[in-house]
C-alpha cells in the first residue's frame, strides 16, 4: 500500500515570513525528502547554500529535496512533480501572498496520492491588523486567517510583548479556535509542521531548542496499553482549550483495529495504520510550553495509559 | 514601384482627408490618399483597379485577443452562435444538447484511434434553459474514448464517464465546490473553476498552455485576421518563453503571414525586477510583424464567475467577493519599476474594486515616477463608474472595454451577477469618450469571436442575446466605433503613429469590405462583408487564404 503524501500548505501575506519557514524546514529535514512548491520564482525563494542545482522552474535542493514554481496553476504542476516519479516524503506548498488556503485544500483532495496534513498560516506581529483592516485586502486577509489550522504569528520580537499578547487574542476573537504559535524568524519546530511519518519513533528529542526568548515548545509522550476510542480523542485533542499544536498517535480502537491519529492544530484525521507499525499505542502531544494544557490532554485519555517520558520543557 | 490603388470610397480616419478615391502604396508604406491626380506627383506609378468596386479602410485592430484562437478550431465547436472559422467554414451553433451530442457523433465517429480524446469547445448551456450537461449525457456519444468540452467562459468543463475513471474522478467522497455530484454520489462530469478542469485536462486533449500558441496555430490566427478586416492583433497574455519568441519570430516573419501580433508578456512566474529586464529584452526581439515589450497584469477574475472583485455592496446575488490575484504590494511594484523602464502596462480587471486599486496604485506610482505619455490601459474594466473613468482621464490611463461581453453575458449580469442598474453601466463607452479615455474595444478571442466590426455593433447597439437593449446611454455612433477599433486600439499599443488611419508614412494596413460600414447602418454593421485585407502593401483575400 501506497501511503499519500502528507501535504502541508505555508500561508499568508506577502512578507509575513513564508519563505523563512520553509527554508528552516528545508534546513532541518532530517533526511526527509521535501518537495516545496512555491508560486512564483521572485527573489529566489531558497537560500544560496542550500541549492545543489537550478534549471529553469526547478531547483535542486541538498538531502534530495526539490523547489519548483507553479505560477498560476498549482494543480498542474502538483501532477507534474508527481509524474517526476522522485521520493517525496512531504510536500510544501507555499502560497501566493493572496491566495486563500481553503480553496487549495479542496483542489489537494480532487488529486489521488495526496493528503492535507495541515495549513500553516503566518501572520507579521507587525503588521497583521493593519492588513486585516485594508480597504482592499481585509477579507483576503482574514480569510487566510480562518483557514488556518495553525497561525504562526511571525516578528513578535518586532514589537512588544503586550502587542504580542493583544494580538493573539484579536486573533482567537476573529478566527474562533485559533491555534496561535509566537514565533521569531518563523522559527518553529519542524516536526510541529513535518511531523506526519507513519513511524510510531519517539519524536519528543527532536523538538530543537528554541534560539529565541519566546518560543519554547513543551512534548508530552505517552504510552498507551489499551485500546481507545481513537476518534473521541482526537475531537478532544483537536480541541482549542488544550493548545496543542501537533499530536500523533498509534492506537488500537476498541473495536480492536489499528489506527494512526493526527491533529495539526484545528485539524485532526484518524487512518488505518500501516501494515507495519506495530504496538503498544503511543501519543505524542506537541504545544507551545506554558500553554498546553496537559493535564486535559492527560483527562481526554482517562487512565488507559502510562506516562513514556516526562514532559520537558526546551 | 509605387501602386495606386482605386477604390469605391476610401474611410482614412484621417481627419484632414476623411475620403479618398485613391491611395499611393511604396514598399509598404502609405505614401497618400486622394484623388488620382493629386497622388501622380509621387512619381511613376501602376494603377491597381482590382478593389475600384470596394471600400477601403485602415486596417481594423483588436486590442485584446489571444493567439490561441488558431487552436482552439482543432476542436469540435459547440457553441450556440454561428460561428467563422479560420478556413472560413461557418459552423452553425448548437442549439440543444441534441445537437451537441448529435455534432459530437459525428466528430467522434470520424477518429479512427479509439484511445484518442474528443475534445469540444465553447459550449454555453445557459442557452439551452439552463439544462446542466452530465457525463451520461456525453455516454451516449462514446463511453471508450474521454471526452472533454470546454464552456465558452473558458471557466467550466463537461467530461464523459471514461475521463473521469482516467483522472481517478469516477468515485464518490469528492468534496470540492467546483464538483458537483450526482444523485449516485459520483461527479457529474461538470467540472467548474481551473482547479477542477486542470485534473481532467490532459485526459481529454486539453493540454495546458491554452493561451500559448503552436506554429499551426499562430497561422490560422492569421487567417482568421484576413477574414475580419484585422491587420494587427493584441495577444493579450503570453508567458514568452525564449521558443516561443523565436517561433513567433519566425512565423510571423514568413513572406505570407498576413497580421501584425503584439504580444504582451503576463506577469507571471517571476518577479517583477525579472519581469522588467526581461520585458526589455523582448522589446529588443521586436520585428515589424511581431511587436514586444509590453506588459499584461491579471488583477481580478470574471464577472460570471464571481471572482471579479467588487466596490460595495457586492454581487445582485449574494455571491462572496472574489478573488485578487496579484497583491496590491506586487502591482505598486511591477508599476513602478515599468514606468521607470518606460514599459506600458495593461491591467485586466474586471470588477469596480479591481479598477478602484489600480487607479489608486499608478496614481501613487506616478508621483514616484511622472511619466508623461504612458498610456497604461485598463482591460475589460467591465464595471468601471463614472467617476473611475475621470480617474483614468485625470492619470492618463486608456480603456479597452468589453462590449461582446455585455452581447453574450449581458442577460446574466442583468439577472444575477451585478443586477439591472450596474447591467446597464457595464462597458460604459459612452462615458469613456465624454470623460476623455482614449478608448478601444476588444473581442478577447477565443472567449468571444474575433471581429472588429462585430464588437463595433455591439458598441453602438448595446443589444443582449436575448434581444434586449442594455443601457441605451451608453451607445457610442458608428463613427466613434469605427474610429475605436483603428485609431482608438492602435493608441492603446503604441502603435497610432505607425497604423489605424490611411495617411501619408503610415503602414498599408487596409481592411478591403464589400460594404459601406459608414453607410449600412448602425443595426447592420456586423454584416458588413469582408474581401480581405492589405497588410503591408501585401493583399490576402478571404477567398483564397
Ligand atoms: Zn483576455
Amino acid at each position: 500500500m501506497t501511503l499519500p503524501i502528507p501535504v502541508t500548505l505555508i500561508g499568508g501575506y506577502l512578507g509575513a515570513g513564508k519563505t523563512t519557514l520553509i527554508n528552516s524546514l528545508l534546513r532541518n529535514a532530517d533526511g526527509r525528502r521535501l518537495a516545496v512548491l512555491v508560486n512564483e520564482f521572485g527573489s529566489l525563494p531558497i537560500d544560496a547554500d542550500l541549492i545543489v542545482a537550478r534549471e529553469d522552474n526547478l531547483i535542486s535542493i541538498s538531502g534530495g529535496c526539490i523547489c519548483c514554481s507553479f505560477g498560476s496553476d498549482l494543480v498542474a504542476a502538483l501532477i507534474d512533480i508527481r509524474a517526476r516519479g522522485q521520493r517525496i516524503d512531504h510536500l510544501l506548498i507555499e502560497t501566493s501572498g493572496v491566495a486563500l488556503p481553503g480553496s487549495i485544500v479542496q483542489s489537494i483532495a480532487l488529486l489521488p496520492g495526496l493528503a492535507i496534513d495541515g495549513v500553516i498560516v503566518l501572520a507579521d506581529a507587525e503588521t497583521v491588523e493593519e492588513r486585516a483592516g485594508d480597504r482592499y485586502m481585509s477579507d483576503t486577509v482574514r480569510g487566510q486567517l480562518a483557514g488556518a489550522d495553525i497561525i504562526v504569528l511571525n516578528k513578535i520580537d518586532l514589537v512588544p510583548p503586550e502587542r504580542v499578547a493583544a494580538i493573539s487574542r484579536w486573533l482567537a476573537e476573529i478566527v474562533p479556535g485559533a491555534r496561535v504559535s509566537p514565533a521569531q524568524n518563523a522559527d518553529i519546530p519542524s516536526e510541529i509542521i513535518l511531523g506526519r511519518q507513519p513511524e510510531p519513533q519517539p519524536i519528543a528529542h527532536r523538538i530543537k531548542p528554541s534560539k529565541h526568548r519566546t518560543a519554547g515548545y513543551e512534548a508530552l509522550e505517552l504510552e498507551i496499553d489499551c485500546p481507545v476510542d481513537a476518534e473521541r480523542l482526537a475531537a478532544v485533542l483537536a480541541d482549542p482549550d488544550l493548545a496543542l499544536l501537533r499530536a500523533k498517535g498509534f492506537l488500537q480502537k476498541l473495536t480492536g483495529e489499528f489506527v494512526t491519529l493526527h491533529v495539526v492544530g484545528r485539524r485532526s484525521v484518524v487512518e488505518p495504520a500501516p501494515a507495519w507499525v506495530e504496538g503498544p499505542g503511543r501519543l505524542v502531544c506537541i504545544g507551545v510550553a506554558a500553554e498546553m494544557d496537559r493535564s486535559a490532554v492527560l483527562v481526554a485519555l482517562g487512565s488507559d495509559f502510562h506516562l513514556l517520558q516526562s514532559p520537558r520543557r526546551n | 514601384m509605387t501602386t495606386i490603388y482605386q477604390a469605391r470610397k476610401i474611410v482614412t480616419m484621417n481627419p484632414s482627408r476623411p475620403l479618398a478615391t485613391h491611395i499611393a502604396v511604396r514598399d509598404g508604406t502609405i505614401l497618400g490618399a486622394g484623388s488620382l491626380d493629386e497622388l501622380t506627383g509621387w512619381g511613376e506609378y501602376q494603377l491597381d483597379r482590382s478593389f475600384a468596386d470596394k471600400i477601403l479602410m485602415p486596417g481594423l485592430v483588436e486590442g485584446h485577443s489571444h493567439v490561441a484562437e488558431g487552436v482552439q478550431w482543432r476542436f469540435v465547436y459547440c457553441g450556440y452562435f454561428d460561428r467563422t472559422d479560420p478556413n472560413g467554414v461557418i459552423w452553425p451553433g448548437v442549439k440543444s444538447i441534441e445537437e451537441v451530442i448529435a455534432r459530437l457523433s459525428e466528430a467522434n465517429a470520424a477518429l479512427s484511434d479509439p484511445k484518442q480524446p474528443l475534445t469540444g469547445w465553447a459550449l454555453d448551456p445557459i442557452y439551452f434553459n439552463n439544462r446542466r450537461m452530465t457525463r451520461q449525457d456525453l455516454d451516449r456519444v462514446t463511453t471508450t474514448r474521454p471526452i472533454g468540452i470546454m464552456h465558452a467562459s473558458g471557466h467550466i468543463m463537461n467530461v464523459n464517464t471514461m475521463a473521469l475513471e482516467l483522472a481517478g474522478m469516477l468515485r464518490p467522497g469528492v468534496n470540492h465546490p467546483g464538483v458537483p455530484l450526482g444523485p449516485d454520489g459520483v461527479p457529474t462530469g461538470e467540472m467548474k473553476g481551473p482547479e477542477a478542469m486542470t485534473p481532467l485536462g490532459p485526459h481529454v486533449g486539453l493540454d495546458r498552455g491554452l493561451l500559448a500558441s503552436d506554429e499551426p496555430g499562430l497561422r490560422a490566427f492569421a487567417r482568421l485576421c484576413v477574414r475580419k478586416g484585422v491587420t494587427t492583433a493584441a495577444d493579450l497574455a503570453n508567458l514568452l518563453p525564449q521558443p516561443a519568441v523565436e517561433m513567433m519570430r519566425q512565423v510571423t516573419g514568413e513572406d505570407d503571414f498576413p497580421a501584425r501580433i503584439v504580444s504582451l508578456r503576463v506577469a507571471r512566474e517571476i518577479s517583477p525586477a525579472e519581469l522588467v529586464a526581461r520585458v526589455l529584452e523582448l522589446r529588443t526581439l521586436s520585428s515589424d510583424r511581431l511587436r514586444l515589450g509590453m506588459i499584461k497584469i491579471v488583477v481580478d477574475g470574471s464577472i460570471q464567475g464571481f471572482s471579479a472583485r467588487l466596490l460595495s455592496p457586492g454581487y445582485y446575488n449574494g455571491a462572496p467577493n472574489g478573488l485578487w490575484y496579484i497583491a496590491p504590494e506586487q502591482l505598486r511594484d511591477i508599476f513602478e519599476r515599468a514606468l521607470a523602464a518606460g514599459i506600458r502596462v495593461h491591467s485586466h480587471t474586471n470588477g469596480d474594486e479591481a479598477t478602484e486599486l489600480v487607479l489608486d496604485t499608478l496614481e501613487q506610482a506616478l508621483r514616484k515616477y511622472p511619466s508623461p505619455d504612458h498610456r497604461f490601459t485598463l482591460q475589460h474594466c467591465q464595471l468601471a463608474n463614472a467617476a473611475q473613468f475621470r480617474r483614468m482621464r485625470s492619470l492618463g490611463m486608456c480603456v479597452n472595454l468589453f462590449p461582446n461581453h455585455h452581447f453574450y453575458w449581458g442577460d446574466q449580469h442583468y439577472a444575477l451577477t451585478v443586477g439591472p442598474e450596474r447591467a446597464q453601466r457595464m462597458n460604459a463607452c459612452a462615458t469613456a469618450l465624454a470623460s476623455g479615455v482614449p478608448l478601444a474595444i476588444h473581442s478577447d478571442a477565443p472567449v468571444t469571436p474575433l471581429g472588429p466590426l462585430f464588437t463595433a455593433w455591439c458598441a453602438v447597439n448595446r443589444l443582449t442575446a436575448s434581444g434586449r437593449a442594455l443601457g441605451t446611454e451608453e451607445r457610442i455612433s458608428v463613427a466613434e466605433a469605427i474610429r475605436t477599433i483603428t485609431l482608438g486600439a492602435a493608441y492603446t499599443l503604441g502603435l497610432d503613429g505607425e497604423i489605424g488611419s490611411i495617411e501619408c508614412g503610415k503602414r498599408a494596413d487596409f481592411a478591403v469590405l464589400e460594404d459601406d460600414p459608414t453607410e449600412i447602418g448602425a443595426e447592420h454593421l456586423k454584416d458588413v462583408r469582408i474581401w480581405g485585407t492589405v497588410q503591408g502593401g501585401r493583399i490576402f483575400a478571404a477567398a483564397s487564404i
